[in-house]
Parts: C-alpha cells; structure tokens; sequence
C-alpha cells in the first residue's frame, strides 16, 4: 500500500542519477571512474613522495657515509631500531631504502598514477563513454592496490625490516638475506598484480566496446591509444612476474629450490636445500615483465604530452597514424628485447645478438614519436603555459634518457657500463625528468576539468623551473660518476672502493668522490622545489582561480565537452563523434578549435 | 547512466563486454601458465643428465580425473545450450553435474597430494638412503619433530623395488619393515615440494590449478544456485554469465589437458 508516486519515481531509468550517495559509497567504495581516477591519483601522490623520502636519507649516507642523520636520525632510530642506531643508516637499512625506492616508485607510484589515474579519469570521458566497462571490478583493482601497498609498508617494522635485494629481486640473495620482508614483498606484489590486470582488463574492454558512436579506432585521441598498449603490456607482462613470485615465496616458504642451484653455499656451508634450481630463470621471468614494465612507464607519459603539445600548438599533431603504428610496433617490441639486462650473466654471445639487435630495432618507433612531437611544434603559436612547459621539458629529456640508453643496449660498451651510476642516470632521465614531468604536466593540464578552477600558474612556473634545475642537476652528474666506475648498489657512496687503490689511477677521483655531496644537495633542493606544488595542488582546489567555460583551453577532445567537474555518467546527452582528435586551426572556422562531436 | 553492451552484442565488435573481458583475462592467464610451463622446460633441460625424476605419480588417478574434467567441460556446454533453448531444469542437471565433477577431481588430488605427504625420503649417518612409509603414517614429519617428541626410534616400511619404477636411491635395499633409531638419521623428510625440483614444480603447477579448480566451481555454483534468480529477471543476461564461466571453465581444463601428460607421462 505504497504511494504510486513513490514508485514511479523508482523505476524511471531515464532521469540521470541523482540520488545522493553517503560519504563511504560516494568517495570510498565508488565504482564511479572518476572517484576512483582520483583516488587512484592521490595514493599514488603520496607513495611517490614517500619513495623520494627513502631516497633523500639514502643520499645523505652517499654523500656523508657513517654520519648520523640530521633532522630524521633520531627518528629513523626510534621506529626502526637497531638499523638506525646512532642515527647512523647501517648497510642493511640502505639496501632495504634502495629495494623500496625502486619497488614504490615503479609499482605504487608511476604505474597507479601513469595507468589507474590517468587511464581511469581521461579514457572513459575522452572516448565518450559513461564510464569503465566494469566499474566494480574498478574498485576492486583500486582496493588491491591499496592492499598490496600495505603489505609493502607494513614490511619496514618486521623483524629484520623489508627487502633488500633490489626492486630486481635477484635470487638466491633474495631468498637467503634473513629477513621476512622479501615474503612480504612478494605477497604485496601479488595483490598489485591482481589489481594491475583487473585495470588493464578493464581499460582494455572500454576502449574497445564502450567508443562512442563515430569514434572509430583512427579518431581515437593519441593518449587513448597509449593507454591501450600500456594496458596489452600489463594485462601479458606481469603473469610471468606473477609465476615467479610464486615460485620464489615457493622458495622461501617452502624451501623449494627453483630458483637455488645445486651446491650452493651459505656461509662457507652447503644450504640445506634439494637444488637443481637456476638462478638465471628468475632473472629470464623478471626481466619479461621489467622491460615491458619500462615501456608501461613511458607510454602514457607520451599520450600526455601528445595531448598538451596539440593544444598548445594549436596545431593538429603531425604523424598522427605514425605515432599509432610506432607505440603499437613498441608495445610488440617490448616482449623481446629483455634479456639486455643480462648481457652480464653468460648466458652466451649468440643471444645476446639477438637481444641487442632488438633492442636497436625499438629505439625506431621511439625516435620516430619524438620526432613527430619535435615536428609538431614547428610554426606552431606556442602558448607557455605551466602544462606546457612541463611537456616541451619532457621532449629533451626523455630525448637525453633514450640515447643515453644505446650504449647500455649494445652488449660490448654494456659491459663497462652496466651496474654502474651511468645506468641510473639513464632510466631516472627517461622516469624522473621524463615521466613525472608528463605528469605533471597532465596534472596541470587536467587540474580544472575535475575541480573547475585553474592551478596557479605563477607558483607553476617556480615548481617547473626549479624542477628541471635539479633533476639536472642529479643526474647529470651520474653519468660522469658511472663511466669513472663507480658502481651503483654501494652503501658508502664508494667511499671504501675509492680508498683501496690510492694516488695515481686511483679507482674512483676526488673529483668524482665529491659530486656525491653535489648530487645529494640537488636532491634536497628537489624536495623543496615540489612545495610550491603541493601548496599549489590543495590551494587551488577551494580558492584557484574559476575557469569561465567547460573548455579552459580551447581544446577539441571530447573530456572538455561535459560539465564540470563531469556528472556520473559522464554526459549530458548522446553524443556523437564526427571528426579526429586534433582539428585545431581549421581554415574557414569561426574558432582555432574544432571538438569532436562539432558536425 | 547505463553502461552499453552488457548484454546486447556490440555490433562492430560481436562481443558484449563481460564476453571481451573473459578472453582479456584467459590471455593473461595463459602468460601465466605459460610461463609455468617455461620455467618447467628450463628446470628439466637444465637439470644434470638422469638426474630428473620420473614415474612419481599415480597416473592411473590422474587419468581418471582428465577424464572427469573433459566431463564437466561437455557438461557445461550442455547446460549452457539448455538456456539458450529455454530448458532451465535440463540446465541445473547439467551444471550440477559439473560441480560434482569438480569435487571429484578436488577429492582425488588430496588423496594425491596425501600420499606425498606420508611418503619419506631417509639418509642414515652411515649413508644409507631408503624411500618409504612411516608406522602411523604421519603427515610433513621431520627430525626436527621427531627429536621435540622425544622418539627415540621409528618403525618404517621401506617402498618395494620396482624394476620398471625408477625411484631415488633405494636399489638393493631390502624390502623389510625395520626399527630406525632417530639418532642415526641424518635427513628426513617427507615427498612435499622440498624434496627435489620436480615435485617442487609438480606442487605448485597443480596447486595454482586446483586453486583455478577450485574459484571456477564456486562461480558455477553461485550462478547455479544463489543467483538463479535472475533467470526470471534478466534471462539474457543470466545466459551471458553462464557462458563466461563456462569459458573460463573450459580454460581451467585445458589447462589440466597440458599438466597430465607433462607431469605423469614425460
């Protein structure tokens, strides 16, 4: 005996959402894409600059070996106890600082932002979809990832502190150092995992099935497309990474001996273990998904900056179809070329060939984006707006990251240089200057689509130009220590390896000796240069400035043709595509922009 | 906001989405295997010349339960073309009887897995090195254990020789149950997946399966039982879920179609 009204109301499936969500199901358990975007975005804001805090500690140990730290020393010492004593990071602590660097920065930092982000707020609304193609599995992916970043941070207050063989996890170190915290390492991974393939099944199935009706697959904006390969890698790419986990928490739960050869010894003794396992087989299994996962890295950083240079150029893109079929030939590329991480391992001159003629082979399709973008800008009237510059910065430092990169694909100069601070330099260029620049980028680029007020682009230009003072002024610096020698998983900076051969042809110089404290001062200075950020960031979303219209930078993609911030469901009404993604400047038009669904 | 495709096929592509979505995560699923199976490859060719172990296992057990899982995967099929010809009786018959099926083979691979466990692998201090049966058949026993329980010997029944059954170690020693005392021994341990590197991989090949066996069953009777309700409310839908877990279902049994002759058989 219900009012009809009531009723009526319930059913109508044709009134847009408007029923209020409470507090948990609108911003903890949403499966709305862009709640998750951004909650996806924030975590992983967070883990990042977590793992540039292990990094700045660990610098001060490069830079001052022994001493104890300033500000953190005590502190490190009361929560982590003996590690730290004195203040002091012992050898073990600044293995589990590197271990964790890299493991955060790449699988709880740059992929969640790059991919669960970026992928999850811009895909739906730049292909015209209402949302993912499964948004519950969407939260689940986002919760796993949570999880499994638990795991990773929970490992630093166990007995004996978290893993500390590398983000590489190279076995039998990594089975044999007595600590839990590679169990716990390959537990959290085994959550990221889960939630990395629910994404990339998802992003894949909305690409695919949910475009809008005219949005076939050449007027996909350049950004989607990268998406898509990033989401191929990962969805092929982290199962055999997922294998072996298995088998290494096999190893070091079980006492299985994959990946544990015969004979080996533990200290001066045989290890009671059956063997007949190979070591080198982690290293094959890593690698599979390690090097697809440096592709992961950098593809969506490019469809940004693709993005931002189209629409302030104000000019189509050039080499459209090219920069498609060259991140496609990438993302088939990047299966095999892994083991030129191995040229060192002996596993014999006939594969490394074949190794290090792939890897020459995918330096192609990269050079040729690069160039498209270098093209783009020619006789463009360029606006310098913050989102910008961060993109045009990107240009010569992913530029400066990918050629440094040759010398370590060609097995014979690889020798010399491998493990050593050269091959830092070269990924942090293509990650550090390179990928988190394109995302900041994109971060200022899309800033006012999600709050509907600009960031401040005074405080903008400070956070770039400082920004790209100091990440120059780490890494440049490195490749001069790496091609001194200077070897790469020290925990004295070489202070001791420097020490063992005196005078003259000493290993390592003073010269290179005191960049260390260069280097780690620059390091310091970065921390400061991203406070302009972060007070930009929180400022700007109550007290930005409004933008005036749903398009603040007269862009064509279909994102800019919502509302702001965009409604559940995405779009006020059907819509329809007519055209490519970058008509900017067409002759005969009123404006210098023509959007997609404009007939 | 209704999301497109769910049910209805998407023209250009011939697939609604969960249909795409099952395939995307088969294909992740088989890199995963695959790469199982490589490192199976790798460990065996790697592995010192006659030194890998054959003849292990049980293959008539593990033929009969291939035979199961080929059965549940028809079953499937079968329950599937009922929906699609309106038959929701014949369906639950069908589906029922794939669910029987996977408890079957869940049933014989513990016992499987059972008979490793109680299975010991012995080195005395004099050298000798013997494979056989624990008095009492105790699970995972070690020498750590048997030295906490204060046992200061052990009956066991030491395996047959078999001429066409090559075991480790155990040629020319006499089938004869014997008393071990515990401070001779040097090692023991059970036949888990410590004991060498086959049984390692054996073990978690078909322990990932079996967890696959296992989350595969559990849909199929969630979509069979607790949520048949929706065959009266969305009966297209229903169907389309019927036929994605049937999809992963016939995955998992390929899988099963790959491991028997890798493992029993090579």
């Amino acid at each position: 005996m219900q009012p009809k009204t009531h009723d009526t109301k319930h059913h109508d499936a044709h009134a847009p959402d408007h029923h209020e969500l409470g507090f948990w199901q609108k911003y903890v358990f949403s499966t709305d894409h862009k709640v998750i975007g951004v909650q996806y975005g924030v975590t992983a804001l967070i883990f990042m600059f977590f793992g540039f805090l292990l990094m700045m500690a660990m610098r001060w140990q490069i830079a001052y070996p022994g001493q104890p730290m300033p500000l953190v020393g005590g502190l490190l010492e009361s929560i982590l106890g003996d590690v730290a004593s004195g203040g002091v990071m012992s050898s073990d602590l600044y293995n589990a600082f590197g271990a964790m660097h890299g493991t955060v920065m790449v699988f709880l930092a740059i992929v969640p932002l790059a991919f669960g982000a970026f992928g999850n707020l811009i895909i739906p609304l730049q292909i015209g979809a209402p949302d993912m193609a499964f948004p519950r599995l969407n939260m689940v992916s986002y919760q796993s990832y949570v999880v499994g970043g638990v795991i990773m941070m929970v490992s630093f207050f166990i007995p004996g502190g978290a893993a500390q063989a590398g983000w590489t996890s190279y076995s039998p170190l990594a089975t044999l150092i007595p600590t839990d915290g590679q169990t716990y390492w390959l537990i959290g991974m085994i959550f990221l995992i889960t939630s990395s393939l629910l994404g990339s099944v998802n992003v894949l199935a909305t690409i695919i099935q949910l475009r809008a009706p005219g949005m076939n697959w050449m007027r996909l904006p350049f950004f989607v497309w990268a998406q898509f390969v990033t989401a191929f890698l990962l969805l092929l790419a982290f199962p055999p990474l997922e294998a072996a986990g298995v088998m290494q928490l096999m190893d070091k739960v079980f006492h299985t001996s994959f990946f544990l050869p015969t004979g080996l010894a533990v200290g001066g003794e045989f290890a009671d273990i059956s063997g007949g396992g190979s070591p080198l087989l982690w290293q094959h299994l890593f690698w599979f998904l390690g090097h697809p996962e440096v592709y992961v890295l950098i593809l969506p950083a490019l469809g940004i900056v693709c993005e931002i240079l189209a629409n302030n150029t104000r000019k189509p893109i050039w080499g459209y179809k090219s920069l498609v079929y060259s991140a496609l030939l990438i993302g088939f590329l990047s299966f095999i070329v892994w083991a030129h991480h191995m040229y060192l391992t002996g596993m014999g001159s006939k594969i490394s060939t074949f190794f290090q003629t792939t890897t020459m082979i995918i330096s192609i399709p990269s050079v040729i984006i690069l160039t498209c973008y270098f093209i783009t800008l020619w006789g463009g009237s360029i606006r310098f707006n913050t989102p910008m510059l961060f993109a045009l910065a990107f240009l010569p430092m992913f530029g400066i990251g990918g050629l440094t990169g040759l010398p370590l694909g060609f097995n014979f100069s690889d020798l010399h240089l491998h493990d050593s601070y050269y091959v830092i330099a070269h990924f942090h260029y293509v990650v550090a200057p390179g990928t988190i620049f394109a995302l900041f980028a994109g971060i200022y680029y899309w800033f006012p689509k999600m709050t509907g007020r600009m960031m401040s682009e005074g405080l903008g230009k400070i956070h770039f130009w400082l920004s790209l003072l100091f990440m120059n002024l780490i890494f440049q610096p490195m490749f001069m220590q790496g091609m001194a020698g200077m070897s790469r998983r020290m925990a004295d900076g070489g202070a001791n390896y420097s020490q063992a051969v005196v005078g003259e042809g000493a290993t390592l110089t003073d010269t290179i000796m005191h960049l260390n404290t260069t280097i780690s001062w620059a390091a310091w200075g970065l921390a400061l240069a991203q406070i302009p950020f972060i007070w930009n960031f929180f400022w700007s979303i109550r007290s930005g400035k409004k933008i005036e219209s749903d398009n603040p930078w007269n862009a064509t993609t279909l994102e800019w043709q919502t509302p702001t911030p965009p409604p559940h469901g995405n779009f006020v009404g059907p819509i329809e595509v007519h055209r490519g993604p970058y008509e900017y400047s067409v002759p005969g038009r009123s404006t210098d922009f023509t959007p997609q669904n404009e007939k | 906001m209704e999301i497109p495709y769910t049910a209805k096929i998407r023209p250009d592509t011939g697939l609604y989405n969960a249909k795409l979505g099952i395939w995307l995560f088969l294909a992740s699923e088989i890199m995963l295997f695959g790469a199982l199976f490589s490192s199976y490859i790798l460990l065996r060719v790697g592995a010192e010349p006659g030194t890998w172990p054959q003849g292990l296992l049980n293959v008539p057990l593990g033929t009969f339960n291939t035979l199961v899982l080929i059965c549940s995967s028809v079953t499937v099929v079968l329950g599937w073309a009922a929906l699609k010809m309106n038959q929701f009786n014949k369906y639950r018959i069908y589906q029922g009887i794939t669910i029987l099926c996977a408890l079957i083979f869940m049933v014989v691979k513990s016992f499987e897995y059972h008979d490793k466990f109680v299975h010991y692998f012995v080195r005395l201090n004099d050298g000798t090195e013997m494979n056989g049966h624990i008095e009492g058949n105790p699970m995972f026993m070690t020498l750590a254990k048997l030295k906490q329980q204060n046992k200061a010997e052990f009956v066991f029944h030491p395996d047959a020789p078999k001429a066409d059954h090559k075991e480790e170690g155990n040629a020319g020693v006499a089938h004869a149950t014997m008393t071990i005392q515990t401070a001779d021994v040097r090692k023991l341990e059970s036949w888990g997946p410590w004991h060498n590197t086959f049984l390692a991989i054996y073990f978690t090949l078909t322990a990932l399966h079996a967890l696959h066996v296992i989350g595969g069953a559990l849909v199929i009777f969630m979509i069979w039982g607790p949520l048949a309700g929706m065959w009266k409310t969305d009966p297209e839908r229903y169907t389309n879920r019927v036929e994605v877990s049937g999809l992963f279902w016939h995955f998992v049994d390929l899988v099963w179609i790959f491991l028997f002759p890798v493992l029993y058989l090579l």
